[in-house]
């Protein structure tokens, strides 16, 4: 059976500078990423990783530079006409980092839910549009929603209105909720519960979430799968807990050493990681992790790791803890 | 026995609104020794910034100071005049805000503001001031060059170092901290926090550490202040607050979030949203939102008991400390 949404090979490079200054910002290079009905997929990495430019991808805000997705089994490319775009947009929601610029401000709560169920479920009259953004409020945990949906953005909380983010995706009826780091913005005692309403999503509306974040510890409690980035390659994917019990790659390693924990005591050694960021204008052919690597061999600064398997369904790109079979 | 750094007394802080007095800041007490980590913690809208710009004497209409004293080096700054301020400002002290992205001037280079600062505080030549600025720049693990960078050209990671190497300049005793981390990625947030931590040690400045994540702080602080609706709920040495945390809702904070080790547990947070400080609820302000609400919290409203080490703002030690 075919995942529910697949990238192959995808690529999406931008022109930075202009005359002698001109080169190419590799945003996203080769991510094959599948996504199945009902899955959580986190997708983990620091700021300028591709994250976020891998999201707009799927969502089609961006034309891929190579490679293609798959949708369904189908290649977006085979979607034409304006029919077949919308479907997928309603069918695939993005929601947003910052729950304070996605929201406008001048039009009550449900403008908003409302325009897109217009929009995308032309069939349903005016009563039973109302019920349904009832409906969807009540599903991200707001009530009374009759009352909710008549506020302005500016009478909710940060944490409600990102929940508002989340109705208005859900109101498309969609099959996959692409999640920008919906959390990142808000406190830390709120995150949970909005974590929470993802995971409920799954079980009764039957979405799949890539949930894109920063935070590995959020991505744990929530996610099945996970893919971690750098530098616009994914470095490792697998299985959730198999990832983080037994990281391959050294950059996960330093994302789990980052994360605070008060039950555990401090680890300096792993603060003591550099921050350089990744060369991913004009790179050449190598590791891009290699300047911060603590394990990097004269290998990583010529040849670019694939992935390669090192478990069931988890496989890394790292030249020195996953090899390609036989190859030592 | 000496007279603390910074002792904040009955510090009261009022918002001039529409509807009426909102009382942000309600009462607080706070000590800070030389050299001491102090990290205060709490929700959006629980007063813990307008607590750090009232004893920094940074606020701004309609927020006032209604009451109480902030004694720094032996004089109350709350009675001090602008001038006198002035010359206390970031020779003495030095604020670290949380966005440094609107922070650092954009259209000047960090050389530019640093001399700024400088010569505002006394008659520095330029040859102090480069040396001073290249000094302060490779302290936080920048390298100099960028002396004649700006703002835009630094990463989130940088910027943030170098408003801290600005709040250096002066050797302040005691450096404020608003959030500086929470626009950081994990990695960078770590790192900030260590070299922070290692800089501390090294001048022997005090911090004042706010920020809405508490897990962040746990192995950097020495005390830590836990502030709901104005208040504070809990206050004492970190390791005991982390360890065995009285008031309910510094337990629900250490709780809100996940873990990346052991099993995977189901978690709730803390339900709710804080009060509306206009009309907050009678008695304990913690009620609408407490697992372990009981009658009399309707009721009277609690003051901070002793528990040990730390101090907390919770009926139930009022049971503990008669019994």
């Amino acid at each position: 059976m075919s995942p529910l949404l697949e990238t192959i090979g995808l690529t999406r490079h931008f022109k930075v500078g202009t005359g002698l200054t001109r080169s190419v910002l590799h945003a996203v290079d080769d991510v094959d990423l599948a996504i199945g009905e009902r899955e959580i997929v986190a997708l983990v990495g620091e700021s300028g990783s591709g994250k976020s430019t891998l999201a707009r991808l799927v969502a089609q805000v961006h034309k891929p530079t190579r490679g293609e997705i798959r949708y369904q089994g189908q290649p977006l490319t085979a979607h034409r006409g304006r029919r077949a775009k919308l479907a997928y947009r309603g069918d695939v929601p993005m929601v947003f980092q910052d729950p304070f610029a996605s929201l406008n401000p001048a039009y009550r709560v449900s403008h908003g839910i409302l325009r897109g169920l217009k929009l995308h479920r032309p069939e349903l009259s005016g009563a039973e549009r109302q019920a349904e953004a009832e409906r969807v409020v009540e599903a991200v945990g707001l009530t009374p929603a009759a009352e909710v949906l008549s506020r302005f953005p500016y009478e909710l909380s940060g944490g409600q209105r990102q929940r508002i983010g989340f109705a208005q995706a859900l109101a498309h009826r969609p099959k996959l909720i692409l999640a920008d780091e919906p959390v990142s913005m808000l406190d830390v005692s709120i995150r949970i519960g909005l974590l929470n309403v993802m995971a409920d999503l799954r079980e009764t509306e039957g979405v799949s979430i890539l949930y894109i974040t920063h935070d590995i510890a959020g991505a744990r409690y929530l996610s099945d799968r996970i893919a971690v980035m750098y530098g616009g390659h994914v470095v490792e994917t697998g299985p959730t807990e198999d990832v983080l019990a037994h990281p391959r790659h050294p950059y996960t390693e330093l994302l789990l050493s980052a994360v605070p924990d008060p039950r555990a005591p401090l680890d300096v050694d792993a603060a003591a990681a550099k921050t350089d960021p990744p060369v991913v204008i004009d790179p050449t052919p190598s590791c891009r992790f290699r300047t911060r690597c603590p394990l990097a061999v004269d290998r990583c600064h010529h040849v670019t790791p694939r992935l390669h398997p090192v478990a069931q369904g988890h496989t890394a790109a790292c030249h020195v803890t996953a090899p390609p079979e036989g190859a030592q | 026995m000496p007279e603390p750094l910074l002792s904040v007394t009955d510090l009261t802080v009022v918002y001039d609104t529409a509807r009426g007095p909102v009382t942000a800041v309600d009462h607080v007490e706070l000590i800070v020794e030389k050299g001491q980590f102090t990290a205060v913690v709490g929700e959006s809208g629980c007063g813990k910034s307008t607590l750090m710009f009232a004893v920094a004497q940074l606020l701004n209409p309609p927020a006032r100071i209604a009451g109480g004293t902030v004694r720094f080096r032996g004089e109350n700054l709350v009675t001090l005049g602008e001038r006198e301020l002035n010359a206390l400002r970031w020779r003495d002290y030095s604020v670290v805000l949380q966005s440094a992205m609107n922070a650092l001037n954009p259209v000047a280079t960090l050389a530019a503001q640093y001399k700024d600062a400088m010569a505002a505080h006394g008659t520095h030549t330029n040859e102090e001031i480069r040396a001073r600025s290249s000094e302060v720049l490779d302290l936080v693990g920048i390298d100099p060059v960028h002396l004649h960078s700006y703002p835009h050209q630094l990463s989130g990671g940088m910027r943030q170092r170098a408003m801290i190497a600005m709040a250096l300049l002066l050797t302040p005793d005691l450096v404020i901290m608003d959030e500086p981390t929470s626009a950081l990625d994990v990695v960078a947030q770590r790192s900030l926090m260590v070299q922070i931590k290692e800089l501390q040690q090294l001048l022997g400045f005090a911090v004042v550490f706010v920020t809405h994540d508490m897990s962040l702080v746990s192995h950097f602080s020495d005390q830590l202040l836990v502030m709901y609706a104005g208040q504070v709920v809990e206050q004492g040495p970190t390791r005991t607050v982390f360890d065995h945390p009285s008031h309910p809702y510094s337990r629900g904070l250490l709780e809100a979030f996940p873990s990346i080790r052991g099993p995977r547990v189901p978690l709730h947070g803390i339900p709710g949203s804080p009060p509306d400080l206009a009309a907050p609820p009678a008695g304990c302000r913690f009620t609408p939102r407490c697992p372990l609400v009981h009658e009399r919290c309707h009721v009277s409203e609690p003051a901070l008991y002793e528990v040990g080490a730390a101090r907390s703002r919770c009926l139930l030690h009022l049971t503990e400390a008669a019994s």
